[in-house]
C-alpha cells in the first residue's frame, strides 16, 4: 500500500479532487455503456414480441 | 467458378446474424468476467499501490483511465472503419451492424480519454484545455464518431445509411496517424506515448503494469460493450427472420 491511512488515500496529496473525478466519471461512462444497451433490449424485445402477437391476431 | 473459397470457413460464418447471435452469446460472459477482474485489479493497484509520480505527485494516476480511454477510443475507430470496409465490400450485414455498434461506444471512450485528460492537465499545465496537436486530433475523433453516428440516423434505408458512413469513418482514418504522430511532429505541452513497440516503458514497472492490465481490462469492457449493442441490431433487422420469431416466442 503506497497510503499510510485511509484519509491519505483520499486527499491523494492535495490532488484527491482531480482523481476521484476522473474517476467517477469514468465509472460513470462504463456503466453508461452497459445499462443504454440492456435498456435497449428490453425494450427492443417486448416491442417486437407485441409487433408478432398482433400479427399472429390478424392472420 | 470456385473463387469464392479462397476465404476461410468463419468469414462466411461470421457472415450468418444468426451464427453471429449465438457466438456472441457464449463468448460473453468470458468477456465480462476477465472485464470486471482486469479492471477491479488495475483501478486497485493504480489508484492505491502504485508509486506516485516525483513531479506529478498523485495526479499521475488518472493515467490509468486517460490511456486505455484514448487507446480504446483510436481501436474503435480502426475497428468502425473495416467493419464498415468489408460491410462495403462483401456486402455484409454484420459487418454494416458491428460498424453501427461501434460508434457510440468510440465516442464515449474519446469523451473519457478528452474529460480525464482535462482534469489531468489542470494540476499539471495549470489549464483544463490548450489548442495543441495531440489534444486537437482528438477533439477531431470524437466530432468523427458524431458525423458518424448523425449520418447514419439521417439516412432511413439501412444499407444505404451502412455505405455512407463507412465511407466517412474510412476518410476519417486519416486522422488516426495524425493522433498516434502529433507528439513528435509538433512542439506539445502532451507527454510522448508510454508504451512503445520498439523500446521499454520510462515508467518503473510497478507503474506500467497496472496500466497495461488496465489498458486489455478495457479491451475486454470494449468488447462486451459491442456484443450487447451488436446483439440489439442482429434482433431489430433480422427480427423478420423465423429464429428471432422462436426467440420471441420464448420470452
Amino acid at each position: 500500500m503506497f497510503f499510510e491511512s485511509f484519509g491519505e488515500f483520499l486527499a491523494m496529496g492535495g490532488h484527491g479532487l482531480y482523481v476521484w473525478l476522473s474517476y467517477g466519471f469514468g465509472l460513470f461512462v462504463l456503466i453508461l455503456n452497459i445499462l443504454l444497451p440492456l435498456q435497449a433490449r428490453k425494450r427492443l424485445l417486448i416491442q417486437q414480441a407485441r409487433r408478432l402477437r398482433r400479427e399472429e391476431a390478424r392472420s | 467458378m470456385s473463387n469464392k473459397n479462397w476465404m476461410p470457413r468463419w468469414f462466411y460464418q461470421l457472415a450468418s446474424p444468426r451464427w453471429c447471435y449465438q457466438i456472441t452469446g457464449k463468448l460473453m460472459p468470458g468477456f465480462i468476467l476477465a472485464a470486471v477482474l482486469l479492471i477491479l485489479a488495475g483501478v486497485a493497484w493504480g489508484l492505491a499501490f502504485a508509486p506516485a509520480d516525483y513531479q506529478q505527485g498523485n495526479s499521475f494516476r488518472i493515467i490509468y483511465l486517460h490511456v486505455p480511454s484514448a487507446f480504446l477510443a483510436q481501436s474503435i475507430y480502426m475497428t468502425m472503419a473495416i467493419a464498415g470496409a468489408i460491410g462495403l465490400i462483401w456486402k455484409m450485414k454484420v459487418a454494416d451492424m458491428v460498424a453501427k455498434s461501434c460508434a457510440p461506444i468510440g465516442a464515449s471512450m474519446a469523451i473519457l480519454a478528452l474529460v480525464t485528460g482535462a482534469i489531468w492537465g489542470k494540476p499539471t499545465w495549470g489549464a483544463w484545455w490548450v489548442w495543441d496537436a495531440r489534444l486537437t486530433s482528438m477533439l477531431i475523433l470524437l466530432f468523427l464518431y458524431f458525423g458518424v453516428m448523425a449520418l447514419n440516423s439521417a439516412i432511413e434505408n439501412e444499407s444505404t445509411a451502412a455505405q455512407a458512413t463507412a465511407v466517412l469513418a474510412i476518410v476519417g482514418l486519416v486522422n488516426i496517424p495524425i493522433i498516434k504522430y502529433s507528439v513528435d511532429w509538433w512542439n506539445t505541452l502532451h507527454q510522448p506515448a508510454t508504451f512503445k513497440l520498439t523500446e521499454k516503458p520510462a515508467m518503473p514497472v510497478e507503474m506500467w503494469l497496472p496500466l497495461l492490465i488496465m489498458v486489455l481490462g478495457f479491451y475486454c469492457f470494449f468488447a462486451v460493450a459491442l456484443m450487447l449493442r451488436l446483439r440489439n441490431e442482429i434482433i431489430q433487422r433480422e427480427r423478420r427472420a423465423g429464429w428471432v420469431r422462436e426467440l420471441l416466442i420464448e420470452k
